[in-house]
């Protein structure tokens, strides 16, 4: 029973931790591109990459101060969106999907190739760039704090303090401007092109827009990522996280403010909680080791998603938030 | 739905009766294709657009009248619907100019044309599904602010404007009939109105000229009723309307001009009783070979004459020709 509470409390924490933050982000750019306006961008994680580097590169390896780095990162994520934009957005919504996926694939094989090195440090990647952020916690950074029975260092706590207050003044912001006029071109857009071409309006300006607010938020994820590991490292920037962010996104339900964030909430908990829960009743003997070994767990978990996947686009596919009315229209 | 199929046309007749100025003006105009109109919107000059070695629209000079209701009619395949992509600049053609009230519509892309004046509507309905039906109209309005992204963000910028649009875009709906549908997904709409609220979408814009792209395809009569009543009302209100269409009682019932295409060219214009009595016309939809009902006499010497190839057949087969002329055929190498 114990073992239970611990389980929960560990996955509690993990889909408040800094991890849960960086899905919740990158998920609100996929909403941003894929739940309003239909984008298929399936490289959310280069634009993370661009901020995560920015920052790095910009303080550990050129002596900028902090914030300079954030505004490099966004700065950065901006030109890749209007690079990757420019020719695909006034082709079909599949050459974007192309190009996004090769383009973070392609980034991250560069960022940690030989000749990169003298800037990001290859494989081995950045570290030692976010002491001055987290020399602004109000409080202790080096002691431990109990909350609710979690255990948090003071400057793990002070990175989900920030992150989570920039999650909420995301979702803020794309509230704000989903129920404005541009919101509801962003829509009409994701149904059909032509008939909003039709009513005089700029598609393809439209679609840039909202491919660049996308990619900024996507950026400012791979920043909290970044800050949270201390450490900049291409590997950590698999495509796969792309594809966890859009699970969370439908998860939480798509065109949704709300859907990315209990999405990667909910997500995160799950791999957490069914992780330490597996490994201990494998530990205390419930499950026998002819059966699972713990080294089976790290993979089994993403099975348990994976079912919790289907289980859900069976009973609920628009998510947790979703309208149920809304995604069945699809199917006429 | 619309439950009342004569509401649009007895509103349109009940007021004072239809000016019909386009057609005063258009009826002492010879029949002739690329003839010159008193007051073009739309003129087309020498526009060709090829797929690959389908010519699908070659159309040397067309005028369409300012006010009028042009039909646009054609066998399938004709390029009718090509050539209002063309006009809409959602294709561009390979030659030609086509100006509307004097400025090129070259080069120019949907949107821009779109913002000119003349806006289309679909064969295939394009209803925004996922978007309510009050949202689909509020999207046909034109110069709105809170479409800019940072404008977006400041709602007082808006506001005032969106109210006043919402009560325009709810005078349209309560006209087709689509006002109590406000709230409604327009997926869930009928495939009729689909088709007013794509009208009723267009016409948010204040358009100049309206392009119908099959208004009535797909639409059971007592609706065909009402949307002709609409499209009627658009003349009165001094739109030029063109529109495609295949329902010839249809075309004659509205039409102040009639083109006709076939194979991509324009093979003939005129009003609309001037249509049916047109031989390239007849020959387009019948093929060139038809022949007029046959009369009795002919009938009789058709008879005949197959009675006597018959007869020469089976006369001539018991001689053996035609079996050796064919075997003949086959022996050689």
């Amino acid at each position: 029973m114990s073992d239970l509470i611990d389980a929960l409390l560990i996955g509690v924490k993990s889909g408040l931790g800094f991890q849960a933050i960086f899905f919740a982000l990158l998920a609100i750019g996929i909403n941003v591109h894929f739940g309003y306006t239909g984008l298929l961008n399936f490289g959310q994680i280069a634009f993370a990459m661009l901020g995560g580097f920015g920052i790095a590169i910009s303080v550990s390896q050129w002596g900028l101060p902090f914030w300079v780095g954030v505004l490099v990162g966004i700065a950065a994520a901006v030109v890749l969106a209007l690079l990757l934009g420019l020719p695909t957005l006034r082709l079909r919504a599949d050459y974007l999907a192309i190009v996004t996926i090769a383009t973070a694939e392609g980034l991250r094989l560069l960022f940690r190739s030989v000749s990169a090195t003298p800037v990001t440090n290859g494989t081995r990647g950045l570290s030692a760039f976010n002491q001055s952020f987290i020399a602004l916690a109000p409080w202790d950074t080096q002691t431990r704090y109990r909350i609710l029975g979690t255990s948090w260092s003071g400057g793990e706590l002070w990175v989900a303090v920030v992150g989570w207050v920039l999650v909420a003044l995301s979702c803020l912001l794309v509230w704000a401007l989903m129920r404005s006029p541009w919101g509801r071109v962003l829509k009409a857009i994701r149904e059909d092109e032509d008939a909003v071409r039709a009513l005089g309006k700029n598609v393809y300006n439209y679609k840039m827009q909202a491919l660049v607010l996308g990619a900024v938020f996507g950026a400012l994820g791979g920043m909290v990522y970044a800050v949270g590991t201390g450490s900049a490292i291409p590997d950590q920037y698999q495509n796969a996280n792309t594809f966890l962010a859009y699970a969370a996104l439908i998860l939480g339900g798509a065109a949704r403010v709300l859907g990315p964030v209990v999405g990667s909430i909910i997500l995160l908990f799950i791999l957490q909680f069914a992780d330490t829960f597996l490994r201990a009743l494998i530990s205390n003997g419930v499950i026998p080791d002819a059966l699972l070994s713990s080294t089976d767990v790290a993979q089994i978990r993403f099975v348990l998603v994976g079912i919790g996947l289907m289980l859900l686009l069976v009973f609920r596919p628009q998510g947790i938030f979703g309208d149920r009315r809304e995604v069945m229209l699809d199917a006429r | 739905m619309p439950a009342d199929p004569n509401t649009g046309s007895t509103a349109a007749s009940s007021a004072a009766p239809p000016a019909r100025l386009a057609q005063k003006a258009l009826a002492d105009l010879p029949w002739e294709v690329g003839v010159a109109k008193p007051d073009p919107a739309m003129v087309v000059d020498k526009v060709t657009r090829t797929f690959g070695g389908l010519t699908a629209v070659s159309v040397d000079h067309l005028e369409i009248q300012r006010g009028g209701i042009t039909g646009l009619i054609g066998p399938n395949g004709a390029g009718k619907t090509t050539l209002f992509n063309l006009l809409t600049g959602f294709d561009q053609p390979n030659t030609g100019t086509w100006t509307f009230d004097g400025k090129s519509l070259g080069r120019m892309s949907p949107h821009q044309v779109a913002r000119l004046g003349v806006v289309r509507t679909f064969q295939l309905t394009k209803a925004l599904s996922r978007l309510t039906v009050l949202q689909n109209m509020l999207l046909g309005a034109q110069g709105q602010s809170g479409e800019s992204f940072l404008k977006a963000l400041v709602p007082g910028t808006w506001r005032a404007q969106e109210k006043a649009n919402t009560e325009k875009a709810m005078d349209l709906l309560r006209r087709f009939k689509l006002d109590a549908k406000k709230d409604d997904f327009a997926g869930i709409l009928s495939g009729g109105q689909r088709k007013l609220l794509e009208m009723a979408r267009a016409l948010m814009s204040d358009p100049k000229v309206v392009m119908l792209d099959e208004p009535m395809a797909g639409v059971n009569p007592a609706l065909t009723q009402s949307l002709l009543g609409h499209v009627k009302d658009l003349r009165e209100e001094g739109m030029t309307v063109v529109f495609v269409e295949h329902d010839m009682d249809v075309v004659r019932d509205i039409s102040d001009w009639v083109v006709v295409m076939a194979a991509g060219k324009v093979i003939a214009e005129g009003p609309p009783e001037s249509i049916s009595q047109n031989k390239a016309v007849v020959d387009a939809y019948l093929g060139a070979h038809h022949d007029a009902p046959l009369t009795n006499e002919e009938e009789d010497r058709v008879l005949a004459e197959a009675e006597a190839a018959i007869a020469r057949e089976e006369g001539v087969a018991p001689g053996g020709t035609t079996p050796e002329t064919i075997s003949s055929e086959k022996d050689k190498p």
